[in-house]
């Protein structure tokens, strides 16, 4: 579903963000991606939604590599990708429905058909009845939860998260993660980025850990349950036990 | 394929009330920038008005381009009436207007008020005149027309102000040539007008523009609703335009009307008219579309998600 193969990214002033990157996310799978400020986390997650483009290596998502896909194709290619940024990213002046419609009005979706999903999505992550309600009005916690419908309401086969739990203390924090855990349960790909080691731990799913551009281990957390595949010959080898995972 | 025209119409119309929407929730800005636009927009229309009350004015001082022609005193009033019918035969005239000394020294009289000086003298001194019209009112023509009349032998005099004729035509030209330079700037400056206040726009919603982009809105999805703003911002300006030109006419109706009374004539003055008006509407809404076409070609690519 998502696989980088030996992936660099150096940026127009000389850092190089990423060195040699490569890894494999099956579909259905759930990881975290950790590691300090700057190891290249939020660069990882701007090349799968193509924000930016590697300066070299190869980067698979839903099975096309995205240097295949033009400037004019992007916006086709994001509608099958889900974000959750850490700011949430809602419109002020748009009321919570109008937030969560907007992929699907994008895609082309009817007003019925909007109107069915958006109401979903908001069923799922428990904001049904504020459809009407301005943004502004809703708590930290509940603005998040808008924006994962949003980034859910159009059924991705992706959806990234940049620092979801960045801005919630712990309780909401685990909240938001057991509301992506519920899309992975049916079969959403999930990749998320995070400081929160102690919610990584805690939730116990591959983690992928960075340090200056580079994969320092791959690996379930303790407690974690789900299996990693590696795909690819550069991929760094998984410890189904966590014994690479240095924390 | 039903269903694609539908949704394709249904975001037209999406854009068109939101772009409405976002004008009347601005009352104030959107006022007046739509009032700039519409003051541009009067300036050369309001010209054209003026234009084309001349020319029809213009119309009605074809007089001026008539000769007169004096008849030598021998000749008698049954020849002076035989030149008038061969002269009003040539291809080269319109009409030919005969009037004999009697009715001249008659319209002299009530028009002069020397009618007790008229009295006093013995004989009619005024010849037979011919006020003759040409088919051509081009300067050779005319001049070729007025040395053929002047070669006939009863011809005393003819008389032509041929200088003030091209004088009328050349200013006129000169100001059509104006008017349409005029016309070429305010349309630019309309153009600048609207895509700076779409440039704005833009800006203002840059982070609602990168939001869209990220969960996939296309160029042309993004760039839709600017384009709508644009349109309706310069066919508002057009439609108050026309109204400016229509009470300034309203307000110059009443004087023109006593001015030409003073000269003893009517005129109504004319106004936009339909064509006019929706080459001037339908122009101000297309420049709107461009100005805001610009701006979003120039701007949004420079918005890109972070």
């Amino acid at each position: 579903m998502i696989r980088f193969e030996d992936v660099y990214k150096r940026y127009p002033n000389g850092r190089e963000a990423l060195g040699g990157i490569s890894f494999a996310l099956e579909r259905g799978e759930m990881a975290f991606l950790t590691g300090p400020s700057g190891a290249g986390k939020s660069t990882l997650l701007k090349l799968i939604a193509l924000i930016e483009r590697p300066t070299r290596g190869a980067v698979i998502v839903n099975r096309r590599n995205t240097a295949g896909v033009s400037r004019r194709s992007v916006p086709g290619f994001r509608r099958r990708i889900g974000v959750v940024f850490q700011d949430h990213k809602l419109l002020h002046d748009r009321t919570v429905f109008d937030n969560v419609a907007l992929p699907l009005v994008i895609a082309g979706f009817g007003p019925r058909e909007t109107g069915r999903r958006v109401r979903a999505a908001l069923d799922q992550v428990g904001l049904r009845g504020r459809e009407r309600d301005a943004p502004i009005t809703l708590s930290t916690g509940e603005q998040q939860r808008v924006g994962i419908a949003r980034a859910v309401a159009s059924r991705p086969d992706v959806v990234i998260a940049d620092e979801p739990t960045g801005n919630l203390d712990p309780e909401l924090s685990l909240e938001i993660m057991r509301l992506l855990e519920r899309f992975n349960e049916v079969g959403v790909t999930l990749l998320i980025a995070t400081h929160d080691l102690k919610l990584v731990e805690h939730l116990g799913h591959r983690t992928i850990r960075l340090v200056a551009g580079e994969i320092a281990a791959d690996g379930l957390a303790p407690g974690g349950s789900q299996p990693h595949r590696p795909t690819t010959p550069h991929s760094t080898s998984p410890d189904r036990h966590g014994s690479r995972y240095r924390d | 394929m039903i269903e694609a025209t539908t949704r394709y119409f249904r975001l037209h119309a999406q854009n068109l009330s939101g772009a409405l929407g976002r004008l009347l929730r601005h009352p104030l800005g959107s006022l007046l920038t739509v009032l700039v636009i519409a003051i541009a927009l009067a300036l050369p229309a309001g010209m054209r008005v003026f234009l084309t009350n001349v020319g029809a004015l213009s119309g009605s001082w074809e007089g001026a381009a008539d000769f007169t022609v004096y008849l030598d005193d021998a000749v008698t009033e049954e020849r002076a009436r035989e030149l008038a019918s061969e002269i009003d035969a040539r291809a080269d005239v319109d009409q030919v207007e005969f009037i004999s000394r009697a009715d001249a020294l008659e319209d002299f009289r009530a028009q002069s008020g020397f009618g007790e000086a008229l009295d006093a003298l013995e004989d009619n001194p005024l010849p037979h005149t011919l006020v003759v019209r040409p088919e051509q009112t081009a300067v050779d023509e005319m001049q070729a027309l007025a040395e053929s009349l002047d070669a006939l032998e009863e011809t005393a005099q003819v008389q032509l102000d041929t200088e003030w004729v091209a004088r009328l035509r050349a200013m006129l030209e000169l100001v059509e040539r104006t008017v349409d330079i005029v016309s070429a700037l305010v349309a630019l400056a309309v153009v600048l007008v609207i895509g700076n206040t779409i440039r704005l726009e833009i800006n203002n919603r840059s982070t609602e523009i990168e939001v869209m982009k990220l969960v996939g809105g296309s160029d042309g999805f993004i760039r839709r609703p600017f384009l709508y703003l644009g349109f309706c911002y310069g066919l508002a300006g057009a439609l108050i335009a026309a109204l400016l030109v229509a009470a300034a006419l309203a307000l110059l109706e009443a004087p023109a009307r006593a001015l030409a009374e003073l000269y003893a004539s009517v005129y109504t003055l004319m106004g936009l008219g339909w064509r006019d008006t929706v080459i001037l509407v339908g122009g101000g809404a297309a420049l709107g579309w461009a100005g805001a076409w610009i701006a979003a070609a120039r701007h949004l690519r420079a918005i890109e998600p972070t």
